[in-house]
């Protein structure tokens, strides 16, 4: 009983706390509120004519929306590769930072979620999907297994992180017996997510860019240079806007992780091209596709080695000791890693797959200013609800917002 | 034949009418124009008064007791009767005992003159705008054959003046009714399986849209509805079939159902009726005296993409030594 008490001032704590900030906050707030709506009226346009809106098309019926879902359950899962070396290592200066990786997780789900709701035509008929209500094509269907992982996945990271943050509200320490099997728990299933998400494409057997050994592997480590490169600049934005002292040596460990992620994410890569360019079979028009365009649409081919040139750019910072003992360099190394591997595993990864399709045309997919706009305001809405989470977390972190029945309010949570 | 013997225009499916000109765009360059918002596209009203609370809350076809399959069947009836303003029958005519369709298309009788497509499409009531083809006929070079067909050499939107063209090939593409069919292995609501007689179809009520059968099917067979569906009423075929040629709503997948609406009366498909040339063949695979076993058992057949192992029961055979 004390405890839901206690966890209701928690709640209403939390809402005091994200309603209140300053200048920069606002400003931040509302830009993320404007691009919602933006993305609202468009979603509303596609809700009210169909997915004609967007530029898939029967020859690639899967495009902006599911690459970027690809995507996000790798930053998801990548988010968490930080509780590793955090509590099984004990590597100090992670360990603070591990809550942020949780969080993100939960917002990059969400997102997960959202854009794959926005990508199917019938969105009111989900609950077909559902046990009891519905009939899942369980275990036939990976994406019934997608959708039993990916809610495995949210429901552990959002209790974590209540529970931790709860605690840490309290003053109270958390009870290790409790956390740490979760923690644990949460590592196989980062790593389940985004493999059952892999085998989703790997199961395709009669598309052969997809249809391949390395495909899960290749997502395993590109989203270690995505998820952890995004989490790099989050926390140098959150050090500088959010008054929380993250040490520089937690920085560089991230640096240090990246270098080997991008390490393996590029040798995968070259064992796929070698696979492909050394064999030219039928199978190989994808890869030309890919990299060279093909039937005179070379649009992708731009994109494919923009891709590659950040990744290697960003190896060569990430392994170069003199450039990654730079702050500055680091973070550029992780702008250039997050948007390759943006491009290479989102679009990257659908657009080469069912191109030529599946009776040989060519067809020159680019999302639709609409589609874009619905991807722009689930990110919006992923970022805002990644604001408040972290806006509640580093006030209970710097001890602003704390359950003391001692007027001491400005002592550090011990919990934490 | 020539052009003039059509009465339509000859054009390829393409799933979207915006379809040939998007395939020209540039990557990341086709902005599709924004509407005013979410209010200018509501459905005019009389669709929109069909909602149906019993509809929207339907079982999975396969989970409906008789009793209730009946109830969906004269509510369907009654909707399509009155969208249309004609008299729809609805049925929902099951397999037949020893029956497995099979179907045979002659490679070397095939002029490209897409009858059949057309009929199709006024047999399954296929949207008109967008455009939606559940066939789709490939034109090749015939040189570029000799080297075995490749698919990419392919090309759906070809429009001579007239057919057969000197030099060219022709290969009609539509659902082959795999035996393991990877799109409903994959269709995370079970919308789609496959029916005893070999017929794989779709429960299009029961479709949410997610298209991982399309990406799934190795032959581009399904299509999707991406706009509101579009069949004027006068051209609307009312005998109807409730997993066949019933109107799709916008937002699902459809494909070729072997015509199930005739064919479980003992009618052939309508391609096959169309054809002016007898290309195509449908039968009884079950059945040791029928055309399409003799056809199996006598001619040089061969199936597309074999090596996927989804064991189509669609055949393509050589009819003839020397081509047309």
């Amino acid at each position: 009983m004390e405890n839901v008490k206690l966890f209701l001032q928690f709640a209403k704590g939390s809402v005091l706390t994200v309603v209140r900030g300053n200048v920069t906050y606002y400003a931040w707030l509302g830009l993320l509120l404007l691009v919602i709506a933006a993305g609202l009226v468009a979603y509303g346009n596609q809700a009210a004519h169909g997915l004609i809106t967007s530029n898939m098309r029967d020859q690639v019926s899967w495009g902006f929306y599911i690459g970027n879902f690809a995507f996000l359950v790798g930053v998801a899962a990548a988010a968490v590769v930080l509780v590793v070396p955090a509590y099984v290592y004990n590597w100090g200066p992670l360990r603070e930072v591990v809550l942020f990786g949780e969080l993100l997780s939960v917002a990059a789900i969400v997102m997960c979620m959202l854009f794959v709701t926005v990508d199917v035509g019938r969105p009111e008929f989900i609950w077909h999907l559902m046990p009891v209500a519905g009939t899942p094509n369980f275990p036939h269907s990976l994406l019934t297994w997608d959708i039993l992982v990916l809610n495995g996945y949210f429901a552990i990271n959002w209790f974590i992180v209540t529970y931790i943050l709860f605690m840490a509200f309290t003053g109270r320490k958390y009870n290790p017996n409790l956390v740490m099997p979760i923690i644990f728990l949460s590592i196989p299933f980062a790593i389940g997510i985004h493999t059952v998400t892999a085998f989703l494409f790997m199961g395709v057997k009669s598309r052969p860019f997809w249809h391949t050994a390395i495909l899960a592997p290749r997502f395993i480590a590109s989203a270690f240079c995505s998820g952890p490169a995004l989490l790099f600049l989050i926390f140098l934005t959150v050090r500088r806007f959010g008054r929380l002292t993250i040490p520089d040596a937690a920085l560089y460990k991230i640096g240090e992780l990246l270098a080997y992620a991008m390490a393996v994410n590029l040798f995968f890569l070259g064992t796929e091209v070698f696979t492909e360019f050394y064999s030219q079979t039928s199978h190989t028009a994808h890869s030309r596709y890919q990299w060279f365009g093909s039937h005179g649409v070379t649009g992708i081919a731009v994109y494919t080695w923009l891709a590659f040139t950040c990744n290697v750019t960003a190896l060569v910072i990430f392994m170069v000791p003199i450039l990654r003992q730079s702050m500055p360099l680091l973070a550029a190394g992780c702008v250039f890693a997050f948007s390759g591997v943006f491009i290479e595993k989102g679009m990257g990864l659908l657009l080469p797959g069912q191109t030529p399709d599946m009776l040989g045309e060519v067809y020159a997919y680019g999302p639709s200013l609409n589609e874009v706009l619905v991807g722009a305001g689930i990110w919006a809405i992923g970022a805002l609800l990644f604001t408040l989470m972290v806006k509640v977390a580093s006030a209970i972190t710097r001890g602003e917002f704390r359950y003391s029945p001692t007027p001491d309010h400005r002592a550090p949570a011990r919990g934490f | 034949m020539t052009a003039s013997d059509r009465d339509r225009e000859a054009k390829p499916s393409t799933g979207g009418s915006e379809s040939a000109d998007a395939s020209r765009r540039g990557f990341l360059k086709g902005a599709a124009t924004i509407g005013v918002g979410a209010l200018s596209g509501v459905p005019t009203a009389a669709k929109a008064l069909e909602f149906d609370i019993e509809d929207f809350f339907r079982k999975n076809f396969r989970e409906l007791s008789d009793e209730e399959l009946e109830a969906v069947l004269r509510r369907v009836e009654e909707k399509y009767s009155n969208r249309y303003g004609k008299q729809v029958t609805v049925s929902a005519n099951g397999p037949m005992e020893g029956v497995v369709f099979g179907y045979g298309l002659d490679v070397s009788r095939c002029v490209g003159c897409r009858q059949c497509v057309y009929a199709c499409v006024d047999e399954n009531n296929q949207s008109r705008d967008p455009e939606i083809h559940w066939i789709r006929v490939l034109e090749f070079e015939r040189e570029a054959v000799l080297r075995g067909i490749n698919l990419e050499d392919g090309n759906p939107y070809y429009e001579p003046d007239q057919v057969p063209q000197e030099g060219k090939f022709y290969l009609p593409v539509a659902c082959q009714h795999c035996e393991d069919s990877p799109c409903s292995q994959v269709c995370p609501t079970g919308a789609t399986w496959q029916e005893p007689d070999g017929i794989v179809v779709i429960d299009y009520d029961w479709c949410i849209g997610c298209r991982y059968c399309m990406a799934a099917c190795p032959y581009g067979a399904r299509h999707f509805n991406w706009g509101e569906p579009n069949v004027p009423a006068e051209e609307i075929n009312p005998n109807m079939h409730i997993i066949g040629n019933t109107p799709r709503p916008r937002g699902v997948v459809e494909k070729c159902t072997f015509c199930i609406q005739r064919t479980r009366e003992g009618r052939y498909p309508a391609c096959v009726e169309a054809c002016p040339v007898g290309a195509r063949k449908f039968g009884n695979l079950l059945d040791p005296e029928s055309e399409i076993r003799y056809l199996m058992e006598n001619k040089r057949t061969f199936v597309l993409k074999s090596e996927l192992e989804t064991k189509p029961k669609f055949f393509y055979f050589y009819g003839s030594s020397v081509t047309r």
